[in-house]
Order: structure tokens, then sequence, then C-alpha cells
């Protein structure tokens, strides 16, 4: 470096001065776009807490809505938590297993074209919005043999399946290549390498994969108004006629003129967040946990 | 082991240098003697429009180590992975040629590579064990493939031929991952034997480990010949000096327009290839002057 370039370290010329100056500003106004978004979720958080969490009580969770109440009777919300508990199971316990598959086939077996194909066709569905994916449900499932529970789930499952695929595809693409040759190698055929080796090295990755899928339909609205929301006010586990919902709820609630109607909508929102961050936080943990796993497993 | 005489290996004072090693070699009986493992012919080998290997044609023997060396991208890889079916994997990969192990064609394509592999074992270049326990390791090739009888034996007789065994009879139930890289490849060795192979192929085995760990893994292949053929990938020549019975050389060739390919320069004794290359490019190799 020369003298004359030296000098221009210390004496910081206009140039200098502008570009010190923009580059400052870009910075700021990268800081206000994250203050932003974190802010977003404060001010939902809070404003969901300050209204739902005083309402917040054990017979919110444990007993029914009792309609045309005269004084102080204590209403819950229990058919919906259940109805919420059963059809979110039954989405999960049909999306899960098919969306494993895709994902072996996809990653384990498929030739190249096949594997971007399916690809794609997964982000499709995954885009579709989901009250295009109540009304095909509707039309497929309930008109002309009514709403009920299992078709709620059925329809939550079609949101859930490119979830699950995706996020079990990822996790398959974790597993070092040298571990399924390892075993090829040995004379084991494919299938056996990948149930035995490939697939327990996925564990948490698929736990994590269903906690966030779970956690991204239980709040889903649009399918369940047309599949399951024609409901009455006792609590029911059974699958086979429509059930109440924690969305639904929320949507009916809010329409209420009663002011204590929109209280508990509040509280069933509070709820519905809380067990929202919930499963978003343990899946992030979750998901640390297995991939640092599987890389140790890798090297 | 019968007490032969070493043969110390002496041309040029560059080969000294790089082959200064006291191997303790029977003299190899005359090649029409020995056993055949494998014959190829013709092997050309390319990933997509990239070719990698042109016109390989040698044998392998029974009960030999057979090195293959070479410069980076001369296709050793590529060879020895074509001799158990490993590449079928490759997106793209595409051969001619045959491969005729105890007279088969494995590289034809009825024939299941499966099979191939059940046979013809491979130990990788970095080790690969599976997150599982030690004993697992070995055990699961034996389970999977039916060899369930007498399971512990077969387990502890692996490790031992891999010189593992007091290393880990104490703690076969801990993770693989536990153990050094060293003991690592030597239990991938195990995992390979465990499953009574007729070939073993190495890939460059003791690459990714340190002097010790290396020679420990070169004193198995001298004990393990006996009962294991082997092919052994190797950029160290004199790794190769050390443990080969028969060494091939690979080179790299460069065409008209730019493309380039391994080729087969020579194959021959060790010894042989070692001082007296017959081939020019063999003796700039091996002195070091090039690659």
């Amino acid at each position: 470096m020369s003298a004359a370039d030296l000098g221009m370290l210390q004496r910081p010329n206009d140039r200098l001065r502008r570009r010190r100056a923009v580059n400052r500003g870009m910075e700021l106004l990268a800081w206000l776009a994250a203050a932003i978004a974190v802010a977003i979720l404060g001010i939902v958080v809070w404003s969901v807490a300050k209204r739902g969490a005083g309402e917040l009580n054990l017979d919110l969770l444990t007993k029914p809505p009792v309609p045309f109440a005269i004084g102080p009777v204590q209403q819950g919300l229990a058919n919906a938590f259940a109805g919420s508990l059963v059809i979110v199971g039954l989405a999960t316990a049909m999306a899960l297993p098919v969306g494993i598959l895709v994902a072996i086939y996809v990653n384990e077996f498929a030739p190249r074209p096949i594997r971007l194909g399916v690809g794609l066709t997964l982000d499709v569905l995954n885009g579709i919005p989901s009250i295009v994916i109540g009304i095909f449900v509707f039309g497929l499932l309930v008109v002309g043999h009514g709403q009920k529970g299992w078709v709620g789930a059925f329809a939550l499952a079609v949101l859930m399946l490119p979830l699950a695929a995706r996020s079990m595809i990822e996790v398959l693409a974790l597993v070092p290549g040298s571990l399924r040759e390892a075993s090829l190698a040995l004379g084991v055929p494919r299938w056996r390498t990948t149930l035995g080796i490939v697939l327990p090295q996925t564990v948490g990755g698929v736990v994590t994969g269903t906690v966030l899928a779970v956690a991204r339909v239980a709040g889903e609205t649009a399918p369940l108004l047309f599949t399951s929301s024609i409901v009455g006010n006792q609590t029911s586990w059974n699958p086979g006629h429509a059930l109440q919902s924690i969305p639904v709820a929320i949507f009916e609630l809010s329409e209420q003129p009663d002011p204590a109607d929109h209280a508990r909508a509040w509280a069933a929102a509070f709820v519905l967040l809380l067990f929202t961050l919930f499963a978003s936080l343990s899946a992030r943990w979750l998901a640390t946990r297995s991939r640092r796993k599987i890389g140790r497993a890798g090297r | 082991m019968r007490e032969t005489k070493g043969v110390s290996v002496s041309v040029s004072s560059a080969i000294e240098r790089a082959v200064r090693v006291e191997t303790k070699r029977e003299p190899l009986p005359p090649r029409e003697r020995l056993q055949q493992v494998f014959e190829i012919e013709d092997l050309s080998a390319d990933y997509g429009s990239n070719p990698a290997l042109k016109d390989v044609s040698m044998e392998v023997y029974k009960n030999l180590v057979t090195a293959v060396i070479g410069p980076s991208g001369c296709g050793k890889s590529t060879f020895i992975r074509c001799l158990n079916r490993m590449n079928d994997l490759v997106p793209g990969f595409r051969q001619t040629g045959t491969i005729r192990y105890h007279g088969q064609d494995i590289a034809a394509k009825d024939v299941d590579p499966v099979a191939v592999r059940r046979t013809i074992g491979m130990v990788f270049q970095r080790p690969n064990p599976f997150p599982k326990s030690i004993q697992d390791n070995v055990a699961w090739g034996l389970k999977v493939l039916g060899m369930k009888d007498n399971l512990p034996e077969r387990v502890e007789r692996a490790l031992t031929q891999a010189a593992l065994w007091d290393e880990v009879k104490d703690r076969l139930k801990v993770s693989a991952l536990s153990l050094s890289g060293g003991q690592q490849q030597r239990l991938c060795i195990a995992r390979a034997i465990a499953v009574e192979p007729d070939v073993v192929l190495m890939d460059e085995p003791a690459s990714a480990l340190d002097p010790i760990a290396t020679q420990a893994i070169e004193q198995l292949l001298h004990e393990l010949k006996s009962e294991y053929s082997f092919v052994i990938v190797t950029h160290n020549m004199q790794q190769a000096a050390r443990v080969a019975d028969m060494t091939a050389f690979f080179s790299i060739s460069r065409g008209d327009e730019g493309e380039r390919w391994g080729e087969l320069i020579e194959y021959d004794a060790t010894e042989k290839l070692f001082t007296a290359p017959s081939d020019k490019r063999t003796e700039d190799y091996v002195t070091g002057r090039f690659g």
C-alpha cells in the first residue's frame, strides 16, 4: 500500500463519510424490519393473552357450553377441545404414514425425474388454499352423507400431507450416503438398508415434522366449516358425528352478540396460541437435537 | 507366518527413499499357477458424458493383496467400485466390458448386485460405522443375511481378525461412534469380514488415519490375506509397496478435446513395478517425478 493510501485511512474524505452514512442507514432499516417481525408476534401474543388469559380456567377446558343460560352458569368449551383432539389426532394418523412413505420413496428409491415431479407436486399441494381443500372434501364426502368428524380429519390430513412429506424428505436427505453405502456393501438389500439403517436415524426428524404439521393444521378453520361444524353442545369423542373444534368455536363465538361469548372466544384463541407456540419451540428444540445426532453419525 | 527371506528393495536412490520397506514377502509363484478371482476385460466406465476409465484389462488373484495406485482422478476408485457394482448407485453411471468373477460376468444386466456385494465386500475411505453399538455394527449384517447361528462367536471372531477385540471386548454395547478413527476403520473391516466375503475391496482405507492406525490396518492385510483376497486403492506408494503382492498403476490420459480419463498403464508384481517398471510413466510416478 502506498503512502497516499495510508493517508486516506487517517483523514476520511467525503466519499468515505457518505459510504459510512449509507451503511449505517441500511443497517438501521434492516434492524427495523427485524424488530417489526418480532414486534408483530409480541403484539399478537400480548393482545390475545390480555383478553384471553383472564377467562382461562379449568371449567373452560372441562365443561360443555350451555346455550341460553340464565344466571351464573359455568360455561366451557370442552366439546371444542375434545373435538379438536380427535380431529387433529385422526388427521395425523392419516397423513403421517402416507407422508413418510412418500418421502421414503422419493428420497431412497425414485429416479431423479420422479423425485423432482413429486417434490413439485407436494409444493403445489402445500400452496392450495385451505378453503379449496375444504370445498373439495365437502363435494367428495359431505354432500349426501352429512358432516362427520373423520371427514374433517381427512380434510386436515390433505393439508398435512405435503408438510409431513416435505419435512421427512429433508430429514432423509440429512442421513449420510456413506451409511447407506456401508450397508449395501455388505450385500444387504435396499429395503433392509432403509428400514434398519436409514429410518432409525430419522426418528427425531419425524417427530419434529409431525409437531410442526400438527401445530399448523390445529388452527385451520375453513376446511372444518365445510366438514365438521354443524354440532351440538355435548362433548363427544365419536368421529362418526360432526365434532366441534377450537377454531370453529372461536369463529362461531365471535359472531355471537353476548360479550361473555366473546370472552370465551379469546380464551380459546389463547389456548390455541399457547399450543402453537409450545409446539413450534419444542419442534425447534427436537430438530436441533436430532440434526446434531445425525451429523455425528455421518461425521 | 512362515519365515522367509526379507526382500529389500533398491534401485535408484529416489525409489529407495520412497519404498524403504522391509517386507517379509513370500516370492510370488508364476502367474499361471495363481488362481484368478477377477478377470477384467476392456472395462470402460463413464459418468454421464465424462469418461472415467477406458479399456482396463487385468486379473486379480486369490489370496493376494492387489494394490491400485495412481494420481488423483485416474479412476482408481471408479475401478474398484465396479468390482462390486457399487457404481450402480451413482446416477448416470455406465460401464462396458466384462468383469468375470470366478468365470461369471458380474457386470451383466441379469446379475443381482445385492448378491455380488454379498460375496465381494467393501471398506471405504472414511470410516462409516453405523450409529449403533460396536457389537451391533458387526452383528447387523450377520442378522440381516441370516447368519444368526453362533452370533457372539462370529462377532468375536471378526473383531479378533480385525485386531480390535482386545480394545473393545469390555464395551461391546458402547456406541461405535465413541471409537477413535483408526478403531472405527478396523470396526468397518470387522463388519465387512464378519459376513465371510470372498473378496474385500478397500478404497483408500487408511487415508483418513494416523500412521499408527495405518500400520495396524496394513498388518491386518498381511494376516488376513490367507483367508480373503484384497484389492486396495491407495494414493500412498509406500503403502502399496508394503502391503501389496501385485500392483496396478493407473494414470490419466487426455484426449484431443481436453477430455480426461483413467487408464491402466502397468500391472505387475509389486516389486517389479516399483524397481523395474517397464513403462516410462510408471517410473516417473514411482520415483516421484510426476503426480
